[in-house]
Parts: structure tokens; sequence; C-alpha cells
């Protein structure tokens, strides 16, 4: 199944803004976060389709995944 | 008692008297100082109806107890006053240097009174105070005008000056410091401008005097572990400033778009902190012992200009449908120019843009200004000029979204809160946000309970945006705390990294009292009542607690927070209870006396 990953902030340094993979079915947020080189310690705020997500969720085809490090606020 | 110097400045501008009063302690330390103590001073010394623009209200420039202490942002101010754009007390926060060099000339906070029969400015040398003309001063901007003063006393002075905004009596007239620092919100450079007062230059030779330097050492040094090492304090904020929120807050589609009628903005990164640290940031920027360093420096076209805030890029950007970076870099330089409120002026064009959509403002209206149609980002800032210089049309987009909105016959599509223009968050989104909005005592505003903090950023622990549950009491808390924040003299950006009881061990240690970090809230509760006994004794009563009619019913129609309504229905009768205040919103003497307050309600008002 297919999977967007965006990546934003410091992410963004040595990648693409946004990539798809392929990645096989019933794959979770930290396999997908393994394959894009993310360790979950780097990660504030992680969004499944917009909506907070968790690294053992289980995802479905054409899902998006937003990946910030820690941020600002103001 | 150390931290405060004890002293006030009372100026009056019609009789051109100048007095130092001692500063009542005991009311200070109730108070904290800053936002709290300037209400608790307004509250007892003028009556709450009056009209805000007349020589009956007061302009007071108020520090903190920690405003010019080796304490991390240690140099906040606050002015308040009855704000002309709302009716309420206003309070509006700047950081820079300015009100650091207030307290080192010796002073808690000037009051100023009555207006001056011609444009005058106030400059002070420690214990010299003196009202000067202003006459060759009056009309030009603020960058002009800074440099100007600072040419005549010394580079050394620090300078708090309105521009042509708060001359015109512009409700969103802002005062600006170093020139690119903004006391921003409520129309408070208006009140200036209504005294004939343009500026108030600072300079002065004392140290704040400190109670217990050990322990402050020792505190200052813990805190400042907790900033750098705290992800958004000490990473997040230094390398994309408030910028970085643009993305965030699209991504849970929650970033209003075109005048709050969707929530999410298909060009949002071409506008974001990631964006402008690519192409136009140049270097960073503190304010007075800040370790975090947010302020933007920007590219302008070969010029070096302040970069606009997460606000600043929403309100110009995504709220008037506008990608183009660099004209909001110009239209916020604009706002800092002409002294006006980048908030307030961006989401009243975008007000404009959905009223000439809908037909309410006809092409002859705009006279020979551009067009406003969503995304015309040379509408923006040719409005935001004609906003400040109070041109045509743009003279009545001065007086803020409400009132245009009055105006044109179409005042539900004005965006505000007790007439002041929402900020960058759609509520429909991030229900606790929504309940702090409504209840903020000075209207549409981010930074009277930033839930935004727990909702999206998960701190201090991450909450559900769409849960109901608990999310009144939250926003309760986050109120008070930011109330005490507001009134010790720091930035709010500490709030990241720091909690109630570091905040209460600075005080402590500069101030030689015993508080704790409960006290510390309580005072910040103290606050928040008080003002809101001043807006109900101004008339401003609860059926105002309320949002704009858009956010209430009309669901997001679109992206990750599609369907969703703000459910006030449910959150502030809430709130209410978590206030101890009654169901009409008023509160009650049980919760005065638990307070100490002994401000009165006017019976006849509420
Ligand atoms: S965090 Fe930003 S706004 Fe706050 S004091 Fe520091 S530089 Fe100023």
């Amino acid at each position: 199944m297919n999977i967007t990953v965006k990546f934003f902030a410091t992410f963004r340094r040595g990648r693409e803004k946004i990539v798809n993979i392929e990645v096989e079915r019933g794959s979770t947020v930290k396999e997908v976060l393994d394959i894009v080189k993310i360790e979950v310690d780097e990660i504030a705020i992680l969004l499944v389709n917009g909506r907070d997500g968790t690294i053992a969720q289980l995802l479905n085809d054409g899902d998006t995944l937003s990946l910030f490090p820690p941020v600002g606020g103001g | 008692m150390q931290g405060y110097n004890g002293k006030i400045l009372r100026i009056n501008l019609t009789t051109q008297s100048v007095k130092t009063e001692p500063l009542d302690l005991v009311q200070a330390q109730k108070f904290i100082g800053g936002r709290g103590l300037g209400s608790k001073i307004l509250m007892d010394e003028i009556d709450a109806n009056i009209d805000p623009l007349s020589p009956e209200n007061k302009l007071i420039f108020v520090t903190g107890p920690l405003t010019g202490t080796a304490t991390p942002t240690g140099g906040r101010y606050m002015v308040v006053t009855k704000s002309p754009l709302t009716g309420t007390v206003a309070s509006s926060n700047s950081g820079g240097y300015w009100g650091a060099e207030l307290k080192f000339a010796g002073y808690d906070a000037i009051i100023l009174e009555g207006k001056a029969d011609k444009p005058v400015y106030i400059n002070i040398e420690d214990e010299k105070v003196e009202i000067k003309d202003a006459s060759s001063l009056w009309g030009k901007v603020v960058s002009e005008t800074t440099t100007e003063l600072e040419r005549i006393h010394g580079s050394k002075v620090r300078v708090s000056t309105i521009g042509p905004g708060g001359e015109k009596l512009s409700k969103m007239a802002s005062i600006m410091n170093e020139k690119s620092r903004a006391a921003g919100r409520s129309g408070v450079g208006a009140v200036m401008g209504s005294k004939n007062l343009k500026a108030i230059v600072v300079r002065g030779s004392h140290k704040v005097e400190i109670a217990n330097p050990e322990k402050l050492k020792e505190v200052f040094s813990r805190c400042l572990s907790q900033i750098k090492e705290n992800g958004v304090t000490g990473q997040g904020l230094p390398a994309y400033g408030t910028a970085v929120l643009v993305n965030i807050l699209n991504e849970n589609g929650a970033l209003p778009t075109n005048n709050f009628q969707t929530s999410l903005f298909e060009k949002a990164d071409d506008i974001s902190g990631e964006t402008m640290a690519e192409k136009f940031l140049t270097k960073k920027e503190a304010c007075f012992r800040c370790p975090i360093a947010c302020g933007r420096v920007c590219d302008m076209d070969g010029v070096e200009v302040a970069g606009p805030e997460y606000e600043t890029l929403w309100s110009f950007g995504s709220d008037c449908g506008v990608s183009d970076l660099g004209e909001i870099i110009k239209a916020n330089n604009w706002c800092n120019e002409l002294g006006i409120d980048t908030i307030s002026v961006g989401a009243t064009i975008a007000a404009a843009m959905e009223l000439y959509q809908r037909g309410y403002i006809k092409k002859e209206d705009l006279g020979d200004g551009p067009e406003l149609i969503w995304g015309n980002a040379e509408a923006v800032v040719e409005w935001t000029k004609r906003i400040g210089l109070a041109q045509g049309l743009g003279a009545k987009m001065a007086e803020g979204s409400y009132r245009l909105c009055e105006m044109f016959g179409a005042p539900e599509l004005s965006m505000t809160v007790k007439k002041q223009e929402l900020p960058a968050y759609d509520p429909r989104g991030i229900q606790g946000q929504g309940i702090s909005y409504a209840t903020s005592n000075r209207g549409g505003c981010h930074v009277r309970g930033y839930m935004i903090s727990p909702e999206i950023l998960g701190l201090p622990e991450k909450l559900d945006r769409f849960s109901l549950e608990g999310k009144s009491e939250w926003a309760k808390l986050f109120q008070d705390f930011t109330a005490g924040i507001d009134s010790v003299g720091l930035c709010l950006f500490t709030s990241f990294a720091m909690g109630a009881d570091d905040y209460a061990d600075l005080y402590n240690a500069v101030c030689g009292t015993e508080i704790t970090g409960n006290d510390f809230v309580q005072a910040g509760e103290r606050i928040w009542n008080i003002e809101k006994i001043f807006n109900l004794n101004a008339g401003i009563d609860s059926s105002q607690d309320t949002l704009p009619k858009r956010l209430l019913k009309d669901e997001i129609p679109e992206g990750p927070s599609k369907g969703w309504v703000t459910r006030l229905d449910i959150l502030l009768p809430e709130y209410y209870i978590a206030r101890g205040w009654d169901q009409l919103g008023i509160p009650t003497s049980t919760k005065l006396e638990e307070l100490g307050i002994d401000s009165k309600l006017d019976s006849t008002k509420v």
C-alpha cells in the first residue's frame, strides 16, 4: 500500500519535503519511521491524516503521515 | 522591598504636572506587577464607563518585579488602559529593552493622564522628566521617530512611540519600542494618540535591587537549563521562530483561511517558517536577557527588516488567501512603521475581502485602491498602508473588522470576540482554544490562555483537540497562570519550559518573599477576576462571552477538522462553574472574598 510522508522543520534537512513509499499491508507507523530513518524520540508531533497518531497505529492505503520535531509556539 | 523600585511616575498631560509617588507595596504583591498591578490601578482610578479616547482615560506603562533583572526574558512591560477597540480593559505586552530601561530609571510604572494641547513626547533620564514639543515628529513613521529621538538624546536611549496609526486614532493602533517590538493589541496606540503623546524616551542608570542574589543565580541557572533542554524553547523557537506553526496548524486543518470560510490552505508551505528560513531569514534577534531569541530578521528587497510572526503570516497570508511571503513581509513592515497591529489589520482586510466577495463592498467603494480579491497580495500591502494612514476606505477599515462589517450591514462576517479580531487558530478544530477565546477579558486573543500548547503542541501533556472533557478547567488554569506571567515581567514563551514553582522561586529570590507556585497561580486568578469586574462595570456582560456565529454553526467544510463547530454550549457553563462564578458569568461574593478582592461590582450594571 502507498503511504505519503510529509516532513517539517529540521526533518527536511537532507530529505525531500514529501515522499511516497510503498509498504506492506498491515504496516504500522513505526515501520514507516524505520524506512524514513526517524527515531521515535526525535518526533514531537505525529499526525496521521491530520489527526493525532501513535507509533503502533496500523496504517491504511493512502494515509498521510505528518512529522514534526520539537517546534515553537506563540 | 526589592524587585520593585517602589516608585510610580504620574504625569498629567493637561496640566503638565509631573509627580513621583510611592508604589503601594501591599497592592503590588497582591497583583504582582505588570498586567495585574496596571489593571488594579486602572480599576481604582477610572470610571469603567468613560470614552476610551477621552482625556479621562489613563494610559499606564507598567513593569513587573522581574523586569530589568537577571532572569530569563526579564524585559517585558505592559500597557494597560481602557481599550477603544473592545471597551474592555486592555493590557498589551511588549518585549525588547524599553521596559528594563524604565526600571533602570527608577520607576515601576508611568501613569499618564489628561491630554496635551499639542503633540508632545516625554523624556526620562532617571529623576529628570521633561515634557517636550513633538510637533516635528508628528506624522513620522516609527523608525524615523525613533532615529530622530536617538539623535537628539543619544543612541543609548530607548524609545517607545506611536506611528501615524495611533495619531489618527485607529482602533488597531499599537505602541512600538525599539522600532519593531509591539504592544500591539486592543488599540492602545490610539489612546496614546488621543493624548497627543507621540513617544516616551527613557534612559536609566540604576540597577534593580535583588533580595537574594545567590538564590537568584541558582534558580536562574536551573530555569536556563530547562529552557535550553526543552524542545520548544531550546530548539523550535530559536530555529524557526513562531512561524513554524503555519504548517502545523494547516496539517491539523485548523489554519483559518479566507476569513474562516475554511481552515485548510493549499499553499501553506509557501508562507511557512520553513520557507521563511530558506528564502528570507538573515538573522535572529532576542529581547533583553532572552536565551530563546525567537525574533526573526528578514530580507526585504535588500533591506533588513523585522520578520513576521506566525500570527502575521496567517493574517496577511491564509486568512486573505495570500501565498506571497515577500509581500507579507512588506505588509508586516508597514504595520511596524505605521504603528498598527498585524493581527487586527490582516484580519480586517480578510473581512473586507469577504464583504467584497459577497457584494457588500462595491467596486466604487474601493476608490483607486486595489481590488479586495482573495489572494491579491498587492491589495494586502496597499490596504495596510491605507489603514495606517486612514485613507479612503482604509479609514473605515481602521475602525477594525467589527465596525467595518457593521457599517456595510454584515456584522456576522466579522471574526471577532468583543470586537477584537480573532487570531490564527480555528477554534472549531481546537475546542479548548474556543472557550479561551470566548472568555478572554480583552476579546479575541490567543495569549490569554494558550490552549494550543496542550491541544496542538502537547505541552505539558497532549490533549485530544476535539474532546470537551476538562477543557474548561484547563482553559481557566492557563488563563490564570498566564496572567501571573504577564504580571511578573517575563515572556510567556518561557512557560513552555517553566512551571508555576519556577516563577514563584524567581519572584522570591528577587523580592525576598516566600510565595508558592499555588500562590502565583492564585494571584493570576485574582487578576483575571478584577479584569472581569472592570468589564462588567463597563457594561460588557457575559452575553459577549461568545464566538462569531460562523464558528458555532458552520462546520469546517474540509480537511482533518471537517465537520466540527465549537461546542460553546457545553464548554461555557462548565467554564463558569470552574471559575466559581454564577450562571450569568458574574464572580460570586464568595469567590471575591476567597481571592481578597475589594473592588466592587457596579450593581447598576450587573
Ligand atoms: S522568546 Fe522571543 S518574544 Fe520572548 S523575550 Fe525572547 S525574543 Fe522576546
